[in-house]
């Protein structure tokens, strides 16, 4: 397998709320994607969203805390 | 909707562009529904194939043996049966009834209620009179006893204007093939913030899956297994074409077709109608019978000999009959689309006074 390089994840309660975090982040220009929610952060399945650390960095204080659940470094 | 059958995968279920695509759309619904019922957030509005389905989901996950339940004489089977099962298991029920043009007696919902009062289940329009109910009273009297306020909107949603935080509902349930122009097989309901509805249904769900308990989290907890995402897609268009319209002008329009129609029948021979016409809000529908002639009679007739379109028998509202008396005769139902044209409608009319003229 490739190499693995670290990224910033966002999870959510519910998948409606991770379609309204792409929703909006796609209004603001933010940017990331959502993905298979990794096993590092929950062993069921679900959507989680991806940042570069840079680009996490840029953003967060811009982010609104309450619209997802937990936030993790996570190798991919 | 064609465009969904082709290329939407299964929303949840993994991470791949076809699955996103078809949460996109899901959750495009969603929005558009929670901005026609001015409900908190997409995240209120869960999906079933139609208003029964809903209907049975929140009377079966809310009431419980032992609980009392008011609900009214207007109702359709897809409220009357689930709480009649209920009723065979422990709960109880009062009806609210009508006086002689079918209009609910809602200065009487003080005399039903009890000790053990859940719940008050209505209809927001009868879909054998047209009667429009006032929910802003039945709100009143649902909050002023903590009661939960449940109406069943099949008849109204998307022609009829919607407020489920100002009426104070607690869930609201539609179909989505009548006003919100979405194919058959779908529907569904709006559910308040922390209300725990108790499932029909459980499984799939795309999350948590190492846990025992389905979700509890809206709208997955109302979800189990896989979506009609075409037919979700389907009503999504339906509903921003209504958004981009205007409830009230499609209202406007519809009502005026149906007072058009009652305007002309309304003082022909040996025609009876049907409900309160003097009203300022109904359901565009008009009800009739033609002296004592079987409304199955009358609606071959009109479809065979002048290609019209009626519903004709009990509606599936056999309590809205025994009112009426007209258990055995039916009554002809006559529905009006914004769609219809005036020119529709007095051909209609035509038939029904050529028919009422006849030997």
């Amino acid at each position: 397998m490739r190499a693995k390089r670290p990224y910033i994840v966002l999870s959510f309660h519910a998948t409606v709320e991770a379609m309204a975090w792409e929703k909006h982040c796609t209004e603001a220009n933010i940017p990331g994607r959502l993905i298979p929610l990794p096993r590092e952060l929950s062993a069921g399945c679900g959507l989680a969203w991806r940042m570069l650390p840079g680009d996490w960095q840029q953003w967060q204080s811009k982010l609104d805390r309450n619209a997802f659940d937990a936030i993790a470094t996570v190798e991919q | 909707m064609l465009e969904a059958l082709q290329t939407a995968g299964n929303p949840g279920r993994g991470a791949h562009e076809p699955t996103l695509h078809a949460a996109r759309l899901v959750y495009g619904t969603r929005e558009a529904l929670a901005e026609l019922f001015h409900a908190e957030s997409p995240a209120c509005i869960a999906f079933a194939s139609n208003a029964t389905q809903a209907l049975n989901t929140a009377i079966n996950g809310l009431i419980r043996p032992g609980d009392h339940v008011i609900t009214t004489v207007c109702e359709h089977n897809s409220v009357l049966r689930p709480l009649y099962r209920l009723r065979q298991q422990g709960a109880e029920l009062s009806f609210l009834g009508v006086d002689a043009r079918g209009v609910l007696q809602c200065d009487q919902l003080e005399t039903l209620l009890r000790p053990n009062t859940k719940a008050i289940v209505v209809t927001h329009a009868s879909n054998v009179t047209g009667n429009r109910t006032d929910l802003a009273r039945v709100s009143t009297f649902a909050k002023r006893h903590g009661l939960l306020f449940i109406v069943d909107a099949a008849q109204t949603a998307g022609v009829h204007s919607i407020d489920v935080q100002a009426l104070g509902m607690d869930v609201l349930c539609f179909t989505g093939h009548k006003g919100l122009l979405g194919p058959q097989g779908t529907g569904g309901f709006y559910v308040r913030p922390g209300l725990r509805i108790a499932p029909l249904v459980v499984g799939g769900s795309g999350v948590h899956s190492f846990d025992e308990n389905h979700p509890a989290e809206m709208p997955t907890a109302l979800e189990a297994g896989t979506l009609n995402v075409p037919g979700i897609a389907g009503l999504g268009a339906g509903v921003r074409w209504i958004l981009e319209q205007g409830v009230e002008l499609l209202h406007a329009r519809e009502t005026a077709l149906a007072c058009l129609f009652y305007e002309q029948v309304r003082s022909l021979p040996d025609v009876t109608l049907y409900g309160d016409f003097a009203a300022q809000e109904r359901a565009p529908i008009v009800s009739l019978n033609l002296a004592g002639e079987d409304s199955a009679r009358v609606a071959d007739i009109l479809w065979e000999d002048y290609g019209i379109c009626v519903r004709a028998g009990a509606h599936c509202a056999p309590l809205m009959h025994k009112v009426l008396g007209t258990v055995e005769q039916g009554v002809v139902r006559f529905s009006f689309s914004h769609t219809n044209t005036e020119q529709e409608v007095l051909q209609a009319a035509a038939a029904v006074r050529q028919l009422a003229q006849e030997e």
